[in-house]
């Protein structure tokens, strides 16, 4: 981001959310029952006056910060169970609120009127005093507890100043929180003279050498006129992730002067730490569910896209004003300018719409991020070593594709760890690496995007999926089927090759919902396999929901949009191949297969140029693995197309998924493919427009 | 110039943090809570991690935690900066792997000062 902040702003934004903390505090300040103070409620309301107070001294609005001292003090009493919430002390806090809330607005417009504030704060600490031995003493651990003191702040003030000597043994796991020796030294030495000589070094056992862990012990000789706090602050965060012996050169009264330190530190400490872990944690999300909610329909775009979007505009503009020249006095030896114009015209309109779509895009690795635990925990799980490996997490797809496909992209790498690769044992008898590779690819391929899961796993067994389609009757027995066409079978509904339900897939979801899903987004799911070697699910997606490659066909003088995703050719039939079965329904015969017949001059009850079926072309378009025959008039020529919804501006038709603007103005249907499926089915094979909306 | 991944779920938190720590010439990345951090985290590298502890979907030591089990982010200073100063908060903070812990409010000399002195 590029945005220049200044302070003026950031103090604003203080202003903004203080006030909407200030309306949190005072809806659960209702919420609470006098007597029973519920801790979420309580701990939301001082998180919120916390809130204030921080920010009010971060940003030097130092009365609202004093007086959210107060009220904060007395909530956290209330907290933590040490006063009693009586409606007294309840309507002391709304006033406090309304306090606040006046003295934040007005902190824009100058000078804050702390009149109100200073009465309320005697209230506020009347209150604190008439309060029972027990609640006095909590309140000066309450006190001490919100100090903001840094951390290892020295406990005791030494007076001696001048040199040291060190002994420092850090634990072995010092380095795991970036805490380097080295650091220290370098501060100390910024400090005085420093001498370090490192000890341990000749016990190490250098087979057996971690490079993470830190095994030396170090003595340290500082000189220099240095106080004691200057040390104790160098050592604060790692003073209880060492052995540290710190004493005084020439002075030898002070011998077990760090483990006082420590001793006091910890007494002070233990008080204000203990209610802190009997807090439920769940305060902010409480305060943020508002924004939660606003997420769905916002979305963070990167300036940069904005940039050049405002940049493209700039030469449309441009553009514009180059065509607005012809306006009137047309002269024909300036007809290459126009033409010129024209191009231009139409290359600011492609890459205007290729960068108001890109606004909506987002990295895949969004979606991607979940696995590496997934894997990580599902594999132990099933006793499987996994390697993931993920390539082009950067490819950006549109954001409600995105959300959507999180959910199908997880059930296929479940399967595919859970039935896909083997146990170490098996995989070392068939010759493979113990660990089995899973790998998430996400690349651009056309207008598409193509996401592969691919594991290195026994493959599919095809004799297997082919014998339990039959069993299960979704292939005639004596149907032959390609290969890709037998291992493409587990996407069919009702079918599922566990005999023993695992944990993890093939429980209630089986693969067909996640062919559903994905075809819900306009795309596909295929699955290839070699026995042995593993498998390749490739899922191909439209870049965006909004835009759709159609064909355009025509029906007498109507217009269709028929997605080109789902065409899978288009022939010409004679009426000899066509078969009449019981009734009316169609089918025709495509090599070993029967398809039905869904003649669009019937469905939407229109005039075509001719309902001989020798004079139109079939359109054959696939859906959830079934075919049908799209009877039409002609094809048009294929283009993208803007889906306008249906259901926003007149109700939800099943068979049609939305409609778009041609370029000569008129309005064109986009057909759903696997709703004319449905309905062909529904109407036993008669296609009619249903006269209800079905939702 | 070191980059900096900034975490906080108050914006103005976000907007001062920026304000000073560019002032100061580092490059800074913001997210709004532990998840977005972690998913740019993902991907990124950045030269420090400074972190509020309370926020919404995944929380400062939480974030630490996750972080420190990436390979990229195992040896990067995570700072954590918290209206918190609970030593129990601190203790799970260090056992997470946090590298130091600032109190809200932070003084901008301090909070960059701490910062060059871990990048240092």
């Amino acid at each position: 981001m590029s945005l220049d902040i200044d302070m003026a702003e950031i103090a604003q934004l203080f202003i903004e959310e203080s006030m909407e903390g200030l309306d949190i505090m005072e809806s659960e300040l209702m919420n609470l029952e006098p007597g029973a103070a519920d801790s979420e409620t309580m701990n939301t309301i001082f998180r919120a006056a916390h809130s204030i107070k921080g920010g009010g001294a971060t940003f030097g609005f130092a009365e609202i910060s004093e007086f959210a001292h107060h009220v904060e003090t007395l909530l956290d009493e209330m907290r933590q169970g040490q006063r009693a919430v009586t409606t007294e002390a309840v309507d002391l806090m709304l006033q406090s609120v309304d306090c606040l809330r006046d003295m934040t607005s007005t902190l824009s417009d100058g000078p804050t009127d702390t009149t109100r504030a200073k009465e309320l704060e005697i209230q506020l600490e009347t209150m604190m005093q008439h309060a029972s031995p027990v609640a006095v003493a909590a309140g000066g651990v309450g006190q001490k507890g919100s100090q903001d003191a840094p951390a290892g702040e020295p406990a005791d003030d030494n007076s001696h100043v001048g040199s040291w000597d060190i002994h420092f043994k850090p634990h072995a796991d010092i380095l795991r929180s970036c805490n380097d020796p080295l650091r220290i030294f370098r501060e100390l030495a910024s400090l005085g003279e420093l001498d370090v000589c490192a000890q341990g070094a000749e016990n190490l056992d250098f087979e057996k050498l971690d490079p993470e862990e830190c095994l030396l012990a170090w003595k340290l000789s500082l000189r220099g006129d240095i106080s004691r706090g200057q040390i104790d602050e160098t050592f604060a965060w790692v003073q209880d992730e060492c052995e540290l012996v710190i004493e005084p050169v020439g002075d030898a009264t002070s011998q077990d002067e760090s483990n006082a330190v420590d001793a006091s530190e910890e007494a002070s400490a233990e008080p204000v730490a203990a209610p802190a872990s009997n807090e439920p944690a769940p305060v902010k999300p409480v305060a943020k569910a508002p924004a939660a909610s606003q997420e769905s329909s916002s979305i963070r775009v990167n300036i940069d896209k904005v940039d050049a979007l405002i940049n493209l505009v700039g030469e449309l503009v441009i553009t514009q004003s180059m065509l607005s020249r012809f306006n009137g006095d047309y002269d024909f030896t300036q007809l290459h300018i126009l033409r010129e114009g024209l191009t231009q015209l139409s290359r600011n309109t492609r890459e205007l719409q290729e960068s108001v779509m890109a606004i909506r895009m987002l990295p895949i690795s969004f979606a991607f991020s979940r696995f590496p635990r997934l894997v990580r925990d599902t594999g132990n799980a099933l006793g499987k070593q996994v390697e993931l490996r993920v390539n082009g997490e950067n490819t950006e797809l549109d954001k409600t594709v995105l959300e959507k496909i999180g959910d199908p992209l997880v059930h296929l790498v479940r399967n595919s760890l859970d039935h896909g690769l083997e146990t170490p044992e098996v995989r070392k008898a068939a010759g493979k690496p113990e660990t089995g590779v899973l790998e998430l690819n996400a690349n651009h391929e056309g207008g598409n995007i193509v996401i592969e899961i691919i594991d290195d796993g026994a493959g599919i067994n095809k004799e297997r999926v082919l014998s339990i389609a039959r069993e299960r009757g979704l292939v005639e027995p004596d149907e032959e089927l390609s290969d890709e066409r037998i291992t493409n079978l587990i996407f069919m509904a009702g079918f599922s090759t566990v005999d023993k339900v695992s944990d993890l897939s093939g429980r209630g979801v089986g693969m067909d919902v996640v062919r559903r899903n994905i075809a819900d987004l306009g795309g596909h799911v295929t699955a290839q396999t070699e026995t042995g070697k593993g498998s390749k699910f490739t899922i191909r997606l439209p870049l965006t929901l909004a835009i759709l490659d159609g064909q355009l066909v025509r029906v007498g003088k109507e217009t269709y949009i028929i997605s080109l995703l789902s065409i899978v050719e288009t022939i010409q039939v004679g009426s000899d191949m066509i078969n009449k079965v019981a009734g009316s329904s169609e089918l025709f015969r495509l090599r070993d297969e029967y398809l039905p017949v869904v003649r669009l001059h019937e469905l939407f009850g229109i005039e075509a140029d001719s309902t001989n079926i020798d004079d139109g072309l079939l359109v054959v378009a696939e859906a959830n693995g079934q075919r049908i025959g799209i009877f039409v008039d002609d094809l048009q020529e294929q283009q993208q197309v803007v889906i306008k919804s249906l259901e926003s501006n007149y109700k939800q038709m099943l068979g049609i998924s939305g409609a778009t603007i041609l370029g000569d103005g008129t309005v064109a249907l986009i057909m759903d493919v696997p709703g004319l499926i449905q309905l062909f089915h529904n109407k036993g094979g008669k296609l009619d427009m249903p006269a209800t909306a079905t939702a | 110039m070191h980059s900096v991944l900034a975490v906080d779920d108050s914006a103005s938190m976000r907007g001062l943090v920026t304000y000073v720590l560019k002032q100061a010439g580092f490059k800074v990345v913001l997210a709004e809570d532990g998840l977005e951090a972690l998913e740019y985290a993902r991907n990124q590298a950045v030269d420090l991690v400074l972190t509020d502890i309370n926020m919404p979907n995944l929380d400062g030591i939480e974030l630490i935690r996750e972080l420190r089990s990436l390979p990229h982010y195992k040896f990067v200073p995570m700072l954590v900066l918290t209206t918190e100063s609970g030593t129990d908060k601190k203790m799970e903070g260090k056992a997470a792997g946090a590298t130091g812990w600032l109190v809200k409010p932070f003084d901008p000399q301090q909070l960059i000062s701490t910062i060059s002195k871990v990048l240092a």
